[in-house]
């Protein structure tokens, strides 16, 4: 009824509610939030320090060229390296984190390095399996019918399938044709 | 040690990893005794987050053991039970020296926009994650607290993100008494989030989500009415006709980059990734609020620009608030609450695996297979 000044009434009073769900209006005073005031200059954090000791660096670690340095502590998971790496820095040292090209460069990063580690991986005595990593021998075990069903995402559950399988069979098709061509010459 | 491995969109692995070790004085390491799968780990999952990596150790919701201090460490010892907060921040930073620590400057190279968090891409920091037997944890002496003797392992893995986060939305959200708040999303987070609305004195909750087996958990849990939106051809009427035509008081959006409800939303970001996620939860908060009221963002987008209803918001007069929760600035009002009794984290766990079957589990939580709400991860060192 926006119509009208009138606030609409409330199934339940204040007492109701009180009495039927654990802890209503606890933090009714928003002095007992913690996030009340949002910036807060007394919080305690355990810090001993006004800046922080650095990190070494033991490798050239890409940055964002909005820092000005290299932050005094960082991740050392997974240094650049290959093609992927090469496109990753390329991302960070030419495009700012505002820039489209920068982001879209790093997924493309992402694509990359996961071909790069699946053809790797065909050479190492674990190679890739698509059956035990991407979990679907759970399927049995759990339900897979009743827990689909009347549920309106399995629509494009479907297409998860192809999106695992689809690259790879795209690249097999283009290696045949690339021999048919060959033999062909 | 054994730790979960991303190997590309939708795979991952348990594969051998040297053990981390001590690469700053105020580093620590960290037995995981108990580890977590978080909705937003699916988009890494998904291959949605730039700069993820074939290799890293993926999670940000873990408790364990210390093992190790760096030479600067004066809080923690080893031996210690300790909860991590899933940001890596350093306690005197611009930001962490207002409060914000989940924008942290001083920990993540890659990026400026967000602070750090384990385990999710190198466009949080790249510190690989806690889905391991071990995890490097800098800022020792400012994340981590030690784990109160009558709080359990599980209830105290649910603190380090989602029911941190679905508090803090809550707040966000600016709740008083009597106001009616609807929740996108009937997630760990949506319904950590329901049930912290509650706290704050609204007059009715409402949690929208299509899966009928998390309806049914907000009602029971988080004492909610539910909107299941497949029921509905427009859950944005739905919404306005449940509240007389006015519109919630409050929205809040935990749902995040895969939203479904939208073929083409949903397709374009979540399997296309032509978007830094599916807007769809969004553009309903925007459209469901009502006119001068507040939307709440907790769910989880990249980078990339999103297709978001940005003129409704403008001309209905809202306040849009959102952030990556400090989660660690939570804490101690919510171990009130569970001393108080008012709130049972680990109520919302449905699902434990052993960490050697990660695949399974990253499956059955992707796909909400087995009436999957939240999934811990058992390390086999645990």
């Amino acid at each position: 009824m926006p119509y009208t000044a009138r606030k609409p009434p409330l199934p339940e009073t204040p007492d109701e509610l009180r009495a039927r769900i654990p802890g209503w209006g606890a933090d009714l005073d928003p002095a007992v939030r913690p996030q009340v005031p949002r910036e807060r200059t007394d919080l305690e954090t355990g810090a001993h320090w006004d800046v922080p000791d650095r990190q070494e660096e033991t490798y050239p670690r890409e940055r964002s060229i909005e820092h000005e340095q290299l932050p005094p502590v960082f991740g050392t998971a997974q240094p650049l390296h290959g093609l992927s790496g090469a496109i990753r820095r390329f991302a960070y040292e030419r495009y700012s984190e505002g820039r489209l090209a920068h982001w879209l460069l790093l997924i493309a990063g992402d694509r990359v390095d996961a071909a790069e580690a699946h053809l790797r991986s065909l050479v190492t005595l674990r190679p890739d399996n698509p059956l035990t990593e991407t979990g679907v021998l759970a399927e049995p075990r759990r339900h897979p019918v009743a827990s689909r069903r009347g549920r309106p995402d399995v629509r494009h559950q479907v297409l998860d399938p192809v999106i695992v399988a689809g690259p790879w069979v795209l690249g097999a098709v283009v290696l045949v044709e690339a021999l048919r061509a060959l033999r062909r010459r | 040690m054994r730790a979960m491995v991303y190997r590309g969109p939708y795979k991952v692995r348990v594969e051998e990893k040297d053990v981390p070790r001590i690469e700053h004085p105020n580093d620590a390491v960290v037995r995981v005794v108990r580890a977590a799968i978080c909705g937003s780990d699916l988009h890494l999952y998904h291959g949605m987050m730039p700069d993820t990596r074939v290799g890293h150790t993926f999670g940000h919701e873990f408790v364990g053991i210390v093992e190790k201090v760096g030479s600067s460490v004066q809080n923690l010892q080893v031996g210690d039970r300790v909860m991590v907060p899933f940001n890596v921040y350093c306690g005197t930073c611009f930001f962490c020296a207002r409060g914000l620590y989940s924008n942290c400057h001083n920990v993540n190279p890659n990026a400026t926009a967000i602070g750090g968090i384990y385990g999710y891409s190198h466009s949080t920091g790249g510190y690989d994650g806690g889905q391991a037997e071990y995890v490097r944890v800098p800022f020792a002496d400012v994340g981590p607290s030690r784990i109160p003797e009558w709080l359990s392992d599980d209830d105290a893995v649910l603190m380090t993100d989602a029911l941190a986060t679905g508090y803090f939305g809550a707040q966000l959200a600016d709740v008083v008494e009597g106001d009616t708040v609807v929740v996108l999303g009937a997630g760990p987070v949506g319904l950590f989030a329901a049930r912290s609305a509650w706290l704050m004195g609204a007059g009715r909750v409402i949690v929208v989500d299509q899966l009928e087996y998390r309806l049914e958990k907000a009602r029971e849990f988080a004492y909610a009415e539910t909107v299941n939106f497949a029921e509905h051809d427009d859950v944005v009427v739905a919404l306005k006709k449940a509240t007389d035509g006015l519109g919630a008081d409050r929205v809040i959006e935990a749902v995040g980059a895969e939203a479904d409800g939208n073929l083409i939303q949903h397709v374009t970001a979540a399997k296309l990734k032509l978007q830094g996620g599916s807007p769809v939860a969004l553009n309903w908060a925007i459209d469901a609020v009502r006119k001068g009221g507040t939307v709440s963002v907790l769910g989880a987008y990249g980078p990339i620009f999103s297709a978001v209803k940005f003129g409704d918001a403008m001309n209905k007069g809202l306040t849009l608030r959102m952030n990556q929760a400090p989660a660690a600035r939570q804490w101690p009002r919510l171990l009130e609450h569970i001393q108080a009794g008012y709130l049972k984290p680990s109520d919302v766990v449905t699902h434990r695996f052993e960490l050697e079957d990660i695949a399974e589990a990253y499956h059955v939580m992707s796909s909400k297979l087995d009436g999957c709400i939240k999934p811990l991860i058992v390390p086999s060192a645990a």
